[in-house]
């Protein structure tokens, strides 16, 4: 207890930290939000970071949480102290494991960011439902409630682990503790010695598998014996909650920290008790101090060790006043009598009863209630809430608490306008845009107050759902006293606006305090910002007297040379103002970090930051407010008034930050949402945006093709709609002769408030204006003053035609970029390699496409809302999407096939039957029909609608069941999509077992080489030499020849295809696909952020990536074979670059040699030698003849026949 | 017969001098110079605009697109030993230092007072035995005067100066309004040694891609008469050393700039053309030439056909070289 060292982490950091120094060997998968804790294991294990005993633990990447366990389960039979991190599915995928391990008694932790689980949606956020399917695992179970117990719990979970022999997972609350911010009392590594037994280590060991001293462990028993022996290892469950108490009473003799099993605060005299765990006991502790302050008698349980769960302590916890008890679980189990905790707890409280031993002489009143589902907020007004419903006369059961249940009334309603947050505390809040640097500024700034003065200090940050321009909202609390407020802040004294874009879009003063402070950042002059303010922040400036300060950032960054990173100079003025410490004292305090951050990545930097705090105090202004408002604008309604009711009604209430305000009855009750709604969410997220100069444009296609967010469009159409064109409108005549005769115009429009501003289409286009070089037929320019003119233009090309698509020869790009995209506006990165891909496969096939998607980034920025980018054409029809989980995709996927098939058989079958009926020809007609192609599958769209027509009022059984199934006699394409992660890594078997079905499906791999969504991991597509996480010094093997994997089986087409090197490639290879019936893989390399590229201009990098020979373009077509062809087609040649020149175009390849230099040289050879002999691989497939191929294919039947 | 010379303070075994350039960026081509003959290298150069570029670079490729979304607050792994800018560099040092035993020349390529500066200090720790200080500047700004553009020259040599202990040499262009007059402010200045000349490479235009592409044009020998002349006008009248670069391809050539009065002959172009190992051939046309012609040192020669030591100096002034264009046309 001498010499305490406070340190700012998060409960990710603060778990891993105890976790890896207490073991040998972890085994792990990224799963968010857990992923942190097993990034910085393999970060300290990279740096060499020794664990207690003086060994660097090994830190493994697995290819699924369900292969982490197993070499959990290997490396504990083997005798290591090992441990793995996971959250949601990730510990579903483990559960087989867990049954084995604690079957056999094994030591281990778990250590669990507790996490939704995918139901009627994914979510990322916190809370206890996989946890809570775990249960009956055998597995202990303890929890913790905020940060530092996130440390302390590691450390006692695996001391009684050791002693106990029964496995643990020890969970906190996803996000909400995962990733706070707060300042926390280290446990030093004596402490942790003391606390880990050596002889039960040696023991540990000793029970391991040995050939020195043999046994077998995984029997097969029979029903003789089976039961007997799985009752076996009672005693030690039984033993198991003693051992955790003593090793909690052990830890507090080091640290002074004491738990209890079930820990009781609140007035000893209680009659109200609220139990629960996680989180959220915080919260209720906070309010039940206030309220006994109050003189109410109120008290809480918290729940520590949920599992084994000891009856009798729980109850003795309970003080015997005790009148009525709210269990409040945060999980959901539908159809059940109630939430897990609440049916433990009314048992304990049973059976003490019935046994004689409750403190209480009457039964008291038990109500089970849930709340914080996927991280919704539990705040002290719904606390108090809960409490006033144990009240006499009240009682509501099975209650919700957080959100309005109209539907089932099993809601509590709360006075959301109750705060409890003592002065002492500053709260403030700050808005950011992603880019900004802003999270990583208040990080910095929590580092600075909790690691420099004695206050308290806590961090907690809301990130958008979007990947490119998006808001992030940072809640720092700093204090005298520890911090047990796990909520947002709804009480702000500071609020800041890194960004002006935002001041339309949200009343970012909502939360102000009155007297409060308000920091701007805009280009406007100090006399001039009030005028660009609206009138609802206007208003509150006024009403609530807000101090008001602005200051040019942008512009001091750019004087300092550091671009768009405005993070320092807004710290800087947050300290300025905020009078959090001394103002000098804070300066110094910036600057000492700032050299501490930047000084590995060269004085340069930390030059350009330290000059940037200088220079920043002069450019702030306190702003003279105005006594009254004088806006004449308001804030931007979310959607335009003219959307669908449910786009305005939910969707557009969700873009306002008001999502937690609608009502159960808002939502549709199976996770149906409608399709074609991102064109309603306007972001004008871009400052420029390109625009079209018709004169030279030559009108190839190609920037429609690669802009990743389908903005910039391009249509043919009769001249005589010119006529209603808004003046700025550009059109020219078409290029294409046929199209030109007939006098159709051309016509280029982009979608300035969907723009991302990224600049693909300007780095694409390939003419330059022969009187300035500087300039294309595409030149990027400042959005706002163009908004106006261009959403008119938008709006007018938006109404026009789209071209009849039969007369589009869909070979050709500048031809078939006029095909409408229905897959638009998403939320993918700025400048994203995978989506052009997405929206070349909807432009094409989009009508009749039904797709299966993995979860990963194309699913997030696919399906998350609150708007999603899958359209529909003007017939209404367009992509069906769903997306199933992150490991099964290709058999979702496969689903989709096997039941279209079965319909389309079924339709014919009845077909045929009342083919008279209907009629002979048409019948035979339908039944012969060639939907090889677009035409073909056209006509006998216009056949089934004949069809419907006639069947439509039937009564027959089979009319009717024809009816129902007509649509499916028109050819559906089924697409199965996701990224390298999960093709390569944790969906390959079942991918494997796709490909070798036979079965029509197109499989589109979008391959990042490494794991995007969750922040970059290594996968098994990522190639040699790349820095990634979990490959810090490389990734010493070579990228996985998926495409040589599939082409294996002979009867699958296989296409690998870069579109920034070859486009016309990449569409020669989406329709082959497509047309060949059977399985077809098309890998598709995309760029990506996590590449480490400048994404303003990523193509460069596709064509290197061909040109050097590391990435090869080819078509494996097996359709070729029946004309007696070869089916390989090779598309590029490795010519213009070497492999060590495209690497040092990367910064995933060029950071090695900052970091590892010799071992950077070694893979650039290695990966030189290996890109040579795959295009030998290749030539030489491409080469055979195909009468060799079919003499060396006799000789092996031969062989086997012989 | 005795080659050796001094330079920068230290006796060189003989004038052989590699100059800047990518051989150097590897430590097995520098073992090699020193076997097949150098006397000293000066290593490759530090650009300013790469030690910028190389920092902001990684500084924006490691921080793009962070704390931004939820699942994925970074994308790469975090590494607190990054050897950004100068660690590549003193590290080659440093093994230049252990590998050979030949004076190890540093060189610093930049154009303006600033942080990289600083990086002339943390040479000399390094243990590079010298600095060369190339100063590259193409002075675009109307505004500026000559006069200014030379302070600036002076303004850097100066705080270079008071960085480090080791030796400075400055290699300059050939293009002053009075070569002269800036080589004695240099000199004055504190410059250890003027480099004469660095040779600018000229941007080209592609007409294919409309693009202005770089052009590398490797020395001929014909170049080394702009430094011989220069050598030949200074020697004598500034304190520091001077060395001659651009054009040295044969041991004939180096000869005729000793005799102009250089200390050291800088070999480049000649090397990336015919290999290390034609630096043992320049030495043995230099030897074979002074047993020839009974020469025993290249002291003795050193300076012997400078302007101060020819009867007529005014033949390395413009009037001489009118006439002996006449001279050629007729």
């Amino acid at each position: 207890m001498k010499n305490r060292r406070f340190v700012t982490l998060d409960g990710n950091e603060a778990c891993a930290y105890v976790a890896y120094r207490v073991n040998e060997v972890c085994a792990i998968y990224p799963i968010t939000p857990s992923s942190g804790m097993a990034e910085l294991a393999d970060e300290w294990s990279s740096k060499k970071v020794k664990n207690i005993w003086g060994a660097i633990p090994t830190v493994y990447e697995m290819q699924s949480e369900g292969g982490a366990a197993g070499a959990v389960h290997g490396a504990l039979q083997s005798g290591a102290l090992t441990t793995t991190f996971t959250a949601s599915q990730g510990l579903l995928l483990m559960i087989p494991n867990m049954y084995k391990i604690a079957g056999e008694l094994t030591s281990t932790v778990f250590h669990v960011s507790a996490r939704s689980l995918a139901t009627h949606a994914l979510s990322i956020f916190g809370d206890h439902s996989d946890v809570m399917s775990i249960r009956g695992t055998g597995f202990g179970m303890l929890a913790s409630a905020s940060v530092q117990e996130a440390m302390d719990m590691a450390l006692i979970a695996q001391a009684s682990t050791l002693e106990s022999r029964i496995p643990f997972i020890h969970f906190f609350d996803g996000f909400r503790t995962s990733h706070e911010v707060a300042k926390v009392e280290v446990i030093e590594e004596e402490v942790m010695k003391k606390m880990i037994n050596e002889q039960l280590i040696h023991q540990h060991r000793r029970r391991a598998l040995s050939p020195d001293r043999p046994f077998i462990r995984g029997t097969a028993q029979n029903p003789d014996v089976f039961f007997q022996n799985r009752e076996a290892c009672n005693p030690f469950f039984l033993a198991c909650p003693e051992i955790v108490q003593r090793q909690m009473d052990h830890f507090a003799s080091l640290t002074g920290r004491q738990y209890h099993l079930f820990d009781y605060c609140g007035d000893p005299k209680a009659e109200r008790i609220v139990v629960a765990i996680g989180s959220g006991t915080e919260t209720l502790q906070e309010t039940v101090n206030y309220l006994n302050k109050k003189g109410e008698k109120v008290g809480l349980i918290i729940v520590r060790l949920y599992r084994p769960f000891d009856v009798r302590k729980m109850v003795e916890a309970l003080p015997s006043t005790v009148k009525s008890i709210a269990i409040l679980d945060r999980t959901k189990e539908p159809g059940s009598p109630g939430e897990p905790l609440y049916l433990d707890i009314s048992h304990s409280l049973m059976e003490a009863y019935a046994e004689g031993y409750a403190p209480f002489e009457k039964m008291p009143k038990i109500l089970g209630g849930r709340f914080g589902l996927s991280s919704k907020e539990f705040t002290p007004a719904m606390a108090i809430a809960v409490f006033d419903n144990l009240k006499e006369g009240k009682g509501k059961n099975h209650f919700t608490i957080g959100i309005k249940d109209d539907v089932t009334h099993k809601s509590l309603d709360f006075d959301s306008s109750i705060t409890i947050e003592p002065d002492s505390v500053i709260r403030a809040l700050f808005y950011g845009l992603g880019a900004d640097g802003t999270v990583g500024a208040n990080k910095n700034s929590i580092k600075i107050i909790g690691e420099n003065t004695l206050n308290y200090a806590q961090g907690y940050f809301v990130y958008d759902s979007k990947k490119s321009g998006s808001m992030t909202i940072s809640h720092l609390r700093f204090g005298p006293d520890p911090i047990h407020s796990p909520y947002l802040i709804r009480e702000a004294n500071f609020v800041a606006c890194h960004q002006p874009i935002f001041l339309e879009k949200i009343n970012m003063l909502e939360f102000v305090v009155p007297g409060g402070n308000f920091l701007l950042n805009s280009q406007w002059k100090p006399e001039d910002v009030w005028n660009y303010l609206p009138l609802e922040i206007q208003r509150t400036i006024v009403d609530k007297k807000v101090r008001f300060y602005t200051i040019d950032a942008q512009t001091v960054a750019k004087e300092n040379g550091m671009g768009r990173m405005i993070n320092t100079i807004m710290q800087t003025c947050f300290f300025a103002i905020s009078g959090v410490l001394p103002r000098e004292e804070a300066i110094a305090a910036i600057k000492e970090s700032i050299k501490k951050s930047y000084g590995m990545k060269g004085t340069r930097i930390v030059e350009m930051n330290l000059k940037a705090v200088d220079s920043t105090l002069a450019h702030l202004h306190e702003v003279k407010v105005p006594a009254a408002v004088s806006s004449t604008f308001k804030l931007v309604a979310p959607v335009p008034e003219s959307s669908p009711d449910f786009v305005k009604r939910v969707l557009g209430q969700i873009i306002a930050g008001q999502g937690d305000e609608l009502p159960v009855s808002a939502f549709p009750p199976d996770g149906t949402f409608p399709s074609d709604t991102a064109r309603y969410e306007k972001r004008n997220i871009a400052l420029q945006i390109p625009v079209w100069d018709e004169e030279i444009c030559i009108q190839c296609g190609k920037c429609m093709m690669v802009c990743p967010h389908a903005v910039i469009r391009s249509n043919v159409f009769d001249a005589k709609y010119l006529k209603d064109a808004p003046t700025s409108f550009k059109s020219t005549e078409s290029r294409e002769k046929e199209w030109s005769e007939k006098g159709l115009k051309y016509s280029i429009q982009v979608s300035p408030e969907d723009c991302t501003g990224c600049s693909v289409c300007v780095e694409v286009c390939p003419v330059k204006n022969k009187s300035n070089v500087s300039l294309k037929a595409l030149n990027m320019a400042p959005q706002p003053p163009l908004r106006k003119q261009e959403v008119e233009n938008w709006e007018f090309f938006n109404h026009l035609p789209d071209m009849d698509r039969s007369a589009l020869k869909i070979t050709s790009i500048s031809q078939q970029q006029n095909q409408r995209p229905l897959f638009e506006f998403s939320g993918a990165c700025s400048g994203c390699g995978e989506t052009p891909y997405l929206k070349l496969l909807s432009q094409l096939y989009g009508d009749r496409a039904v797709i299966a998607n993995a979860t990963g980034c194309s699913s997030i920025y696919g399906g998350n809302l609150p708007t999603t980018p899958w359209a529909k054409n003007a017939q209404g029809r367009g992509p069906a999407w769903a997306n199933s989980l992150f490991e099964d995709n290709a058999e979702f996927g496969l689903g989709f096939r096997l039941a279209i098939d079965q319909h389309y058989e079924n339709a014919r079958n009845i077909l045929k039957e009342i083919s008279a009926e209907v009629g002979e020809e048409l019948a035979s007609q339908i039944l012969a029909a060639d939907q090889t192609e677009e035409v073909g599958v056209n006509a006998q769209r216009d056949r089934v609608e004949k069809l419907k027509k006639i069947l439509e009022n039937k009564k027959d059984e089979k009319f009717v069941r024809l009816m129902n199934l007509a649509d499916y006699l028109v050819k559906k394409s089924v697409w199965i999509v996701g990224g390298d992660g999960w093709a390569y890594d944790i969906g390959y078997g079942g991918l494997d077992h796709v490909l070798a079905s036979g079965k029509n499906v197109n499989i589109l791999v979008l391959d990042t080489e490494v794991y995007s969504n969750t922040g970059g991991q290594m996968s098994k597509s990522t190639p040699m030499g790349a820095v990634a996480k979990f490959a810090a010094g490389g990734k010493p093997g070579g990228k996985k020849d998926l495409g040589m994997m599939a082409m294996s089986y002979g009867n699958v087409y296989v296409a690998t295809i870069a579109m920034g090197s070859k486009d016309l490639q990449t569409l020669k290879a989406f329709i082959e696909a497509e047309r060949f019936d059977g399985p077809s893989i098309i890998i598709a390399y995309s760029h990506c952020i996590a590449h480490g590229i400048n994404m303003e201009a990523p193509l460069q990098h596709q064509k290197a990536l061909v040109d050097s020979g590391q990435w090869i373009l080819y078509r494996y077509n097996p359709d070729l074979e029946k004309d007696g062809k070869n089916p390989m087609t090779i598309d590029s040649q490795p010519k213009k670059v070497t492999i060590e020149q495209y690497m040092n175009l990367e910064n995933r390849f060029k950071m090695l040699s900052k970091t590892h230099p010799e071992a950077a040289k070694q893979y650039y050879a290695q990966a030189t030698i290996r890109a040579k002999e795959r295009y030998e691989q290749l030539q030489y497939i491409a080469a055979r003849t195909t009468n060799e191929k079919t003499t060396a294919v006799t000789t092996v039947k031969e062989e086997l026949t012989n | 017969m005795d080659l050796s010379t001094q330079y920068l303070g230290f006796k060189l075994k003989n004038p052989l001098v590699v100059s800047a350039s990518p051989l150097s960026e590897n430590i097995d081509n520098i073992k090699q110079m020193e076997d097949a003959g150098a006397s000293a290298v000066v290593l490759y150069s530090l650009f300013e605009e790469q030690l910028e570029e190389e920092q902001k670079e990684l500084h924006f490729h490691t921080t793009e697109g962070t704390e931004t979304f939820a699942e994925a607050l970074s994308y790469f792994p975090k590494s607190e030993d990054y050897r950004t800018g100068p660690a590549e560099y003193l590290d080659l040092i440093y093994r230049a230092k252990i590998a050979t035993r030949m004076p190890i020349i540093a060189s610093l390529n930049g154009y303006s007072i600033g942080g990289w500066t600083n990086f002339a200090s943390m040479i000399g720790e390094a243990g590079a035995d010298a600095l060369e200080l190339n100063i590259y500047y193409i002075p675009s700004n109307l505004e500026m005067t000559g006069e200014e553009v030379e302070q600036e020259y002076v303004n850097i040599l100066e705080q270079v100066k008071e960085r480090v202990r080791i030796p400075v040499a400055v290699k300059l262009s050939p293009y002053f309004s009075n070569l002269a007059n800036m080589a004695q402010r240099l000199d004055k200045a504190g410059a250890d040694a003027l480099v004469l000349f660095n040779r600018f490479y000229q941007p080209d235009i592609d007409l294919k891609s409309l693009d202005v592409t770089p052009n590398i044009v490797l020395s001929k020998s014909y170049d080394m008469r702009l430094p011989l002349r220069w050598i030949a006008l200074l020697k004598g009248k500034i304190k520091a050393n001077l060395a001659a670069t651009s054009g040295i391809h044969t041991g004939w050539d180096v000869l005729k700039l000793m005799m102009a009065g250089a200390d050291v002959a800088q070999l480049n172009s000649i090397l990336l053309k015919k290999g290390i190992g034609e630096i043992a051939s320049i030495e043995a046309t230099m030897k074979q030439w002074m047993e020839e012609n009974e020469y025993e040192s290249v002291k003795q020669m050193q300076g012997s056909m400078s302007a101060m030591n020819m009867p007529n100096p005014a033949k390395f002034e413009r009037v001489q070289y009118m006439k002996a264009l006449s001279k050629f046309q007729a």
